[in-house]
């Protein structure tokens, strides 16, 4: 086999490219618009909530899992934040003001609520055995329903977390640029470095040879869907901070993006294969679209037409590589 | 080294093994043979931990002790390349050489020192079929997933290694080369059980035969001291009007 072939045949050199394409495309289709420094912190401004609990859904998917109750963790985690806040009175502080302490117990808050979303999935998954599609789906009515509960059906703002969604402590990049960026790389070492993450792959690819070798299947199942459970936890307490207020209506399709980021990075929902670079690129690419048709005066809708056949056609190829493996 | 006594084992209703005793020695092939559904891989899932067993004894070096686990059957040296393999296909042969044993260097994993410590365990056992230690199992042939599973099982300072059937998906070559692998164990001082159907096999490596039957063990003989005919009436009537 030819060196080209061979980068053809990994997924994620395959939607790097992908990325590239579109990036250069755009760039001659609108120079000095879309190709600034400027729209790309914009861009990874915009995606840094989602590559937060994309990075959590890599691990899961790993597992041959999924987690469709990522809406619900992002929410309760922007709720339990508010409620924090107001137990430790800081939900009233003014823009301009900086409370350590208050930006602490509102994550604190977060991501108790998507640890306590985490173990439900996981126990349910894995100890009662539920299929991940439909315990999920379970923790997704439950936990939305939980929140509107706990608001009385209307949204809390605060700015008391200003400081981590307005300010820029490196100069001109926006926080939840490196904070996201932190993410990445400890999911990384978690998943590709660790032992932590080799069992993840193990389990994914064969559960039963994982059991054999003596690794507590169901034990890692739960920390894996402790893992999707906290990073959307904090994907809340990020949003919050962001936008000033809880969003208990939105985040609705934030769950079916991250599995989308996910599977264009090469992840196989069958399991035992995937890689956080690839979702790193699986994120950028809806997000490039739709900034790039708004600049070039396309309907925006077109994105999601564009992602909807590039999803497809990823998913395709990770089947022809899986078909042409088996009858080799 | 490894000798069972009086094991009992039912999966609900169904008695699986009655009052089974098997002795292992050190340096020596021991053939486990019986017919399908005698109780052969359930034995010795029961001595690899993987199936409490219900009664019964299993001692090691002629101390009692007690398997709960996979882990405690490895703390005790014994390692089983299982009938069904156990690999995982989407990892690599060091990967799967050192799963749920991985060497670490702090937080992260030392790929170079698993690398080539699978690398000499391979060159040991002198397999020369693999190319590369980090190709994908799922790219290997049956021969070389089975060489990859015998080599996972010595990589341990293992003391007892128990083949489940190794050659059964093999071609004539494969086989070969897998048996000369067994028997090359053994030699080296390790005690080996090996599981097999086919008599040609068995009498072309083993030391020792143990006959299973209904899930009860019908004889223990030297191999030398019995023939194939002898052998196949123990594995289809559970006797045999030749041998005491
Ligand atoms: N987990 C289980 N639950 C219930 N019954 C089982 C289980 N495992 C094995 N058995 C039964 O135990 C008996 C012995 O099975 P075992 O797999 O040990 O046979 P074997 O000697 O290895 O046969 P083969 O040569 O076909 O591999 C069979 O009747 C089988 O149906
Ligand atoms: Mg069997």
């Amino acid at each position: 086999m030819t060196r080209a072939k061979e980068i053809l045949r990994t997924p994620t050199m395959v939607t790097f490219g992908a990325l590239l394409l579109i990036i250069a495309a755009f760039s001659i289709m609108a120079p000095g618009l879309f190709n600034t420094p400027g729209n790309f912190l914009q861009l990874a401004q915009n995606v840094a909530i989602l590559t937060v609990v994309s990075v959590g859904t890599t691990f899961v998917i790993i597992t041959a899992g999924v987690d469709l109750s990522i809406p619900s963790g992002i929410v309760l985690g922007e709720v339990f934040a508010v409620h924090a806040l107001e137990m430790v009175g800081g939900l009233d502080t003014q823009p301009g003001e900086v409370h350590i302490g208050y930006v602490f117990a509102a994550l604190g808050g977060a991501i108790l609520a998507g640890l306590s979303i985490g173990a439900i999935n996981g126990i349910v998954v894995a100890y009662m055995k539920v299929p991940p599609l439909l315990a999920t789906l379970g923790t997704l009515g439950a936990g939305l329903g939980v929140a509107l509960i706990l608001q009385n059906g209307v949204n809390t703002s605060t700015y008391a977390l200003d400081p981590i969604g307005h300010g820029s402590w490196i100069a001109g990049v926006p926080n939840l640029i490196p904070i996201a960026l932190i993410i990445v790389v400890a999911g990384y070492v978690l998943l590709h470095m660790a032992v932590f993450g080799r069992h993840t792959f193990a389990i994914g690819s064969n559960p039963e040879a994982a059991r054999r070798v003596g690794i507590n299947v169901e034990r890692h199942l739960l920390k894996v869907y402790l893992i999707g459970g906290v990073t959307a936890g904090f994907a809340g307490f990020l949003s919050v901070a962001y936008f000033s207020t809880t969003s208990i209506g939105g985040h609705s399709t934030d769950n079916l993006q991250a599995v989308t980021a996910v599977a264009l990075g090469g992840t196989s929902l069958f399991g035992g294969v995937g890689s956080i670079i690839g979702t790193l690129i699986g994120v950028w690419i809806p997000a490039v679209l739709k900034n790039g048709f708004v600049i070039n005066g396309v309907q925006p809708y077109w994105q999601d037409v564009a992602v909807g056949l590039v999803l497809i056609v990823a998913v395709w190829l990770d089947q022809l590589r899986r078909r042409s493996r088996n009858r080799g | 080294m490894l000798e069972v006594r009086g094991i009992n084992k039912s999966f609900g209703p169904v008695h699986v093994l009655r009052d089974v005793a098997l002795t292992v020695r050190s340096g020596e092939v021991t053939a486990l043979v019986g017919d399908n559904g005698a109780g052969k891989s359930t034995l010795v899932k029961c001595i690899g931990g993987i199936y409490p067993i219900d009664n019964g004894e299993i001692l090691v070096d002629g101390k009692p002790v007690h398997i709960h686990s996979p882990r405690d059957a490895a703390g005790l040296g014994i390692e089983i390349v299982y009938q069904d393999l156990a690999l995982c296909d989407n990892l690599d042969i060091v990967q799967n050489m050192f799963l749920g044993r991985e060497r670490r260097r702090g937080i992260v994993l030392d790929e170079p020192s698993m690398e080539h410590l699978a690398e000499q365990t391979l060159a040991s056992l002198s397999i020369r079929t693999v190319s590369s230690v980090r190709q994908a199992v799922a790219s290997l042939s049956g021969g070389q997933r089975q060489t990859v599973a015998i080599a996972k099982a010595v990589l341990w300072n293992s003391r007892l290694v128990i083949l489940d059937e190794p050659t059964a998906a093999l071609g004539v070559a494969q086989t070969a080369q897998v048996l000369e692998l067994v028997r090359r164990l053994a030699d080296n001082g390790l005690a080996v059980v090996l599981i097999s159907h086919n008599m040609n096999d068995v009498f072309a490596v083993s030391d020792r035969i143990a006959a299973l039957y209904l899930g009860q063990m019908v004889a223990q003989v030297k191999t030398t001291e019995v023939t194939h005919a002898q052998v196949v009436e123990l594995i289809t009537s559970g006797k045999s009007g030749t041998i005491a």
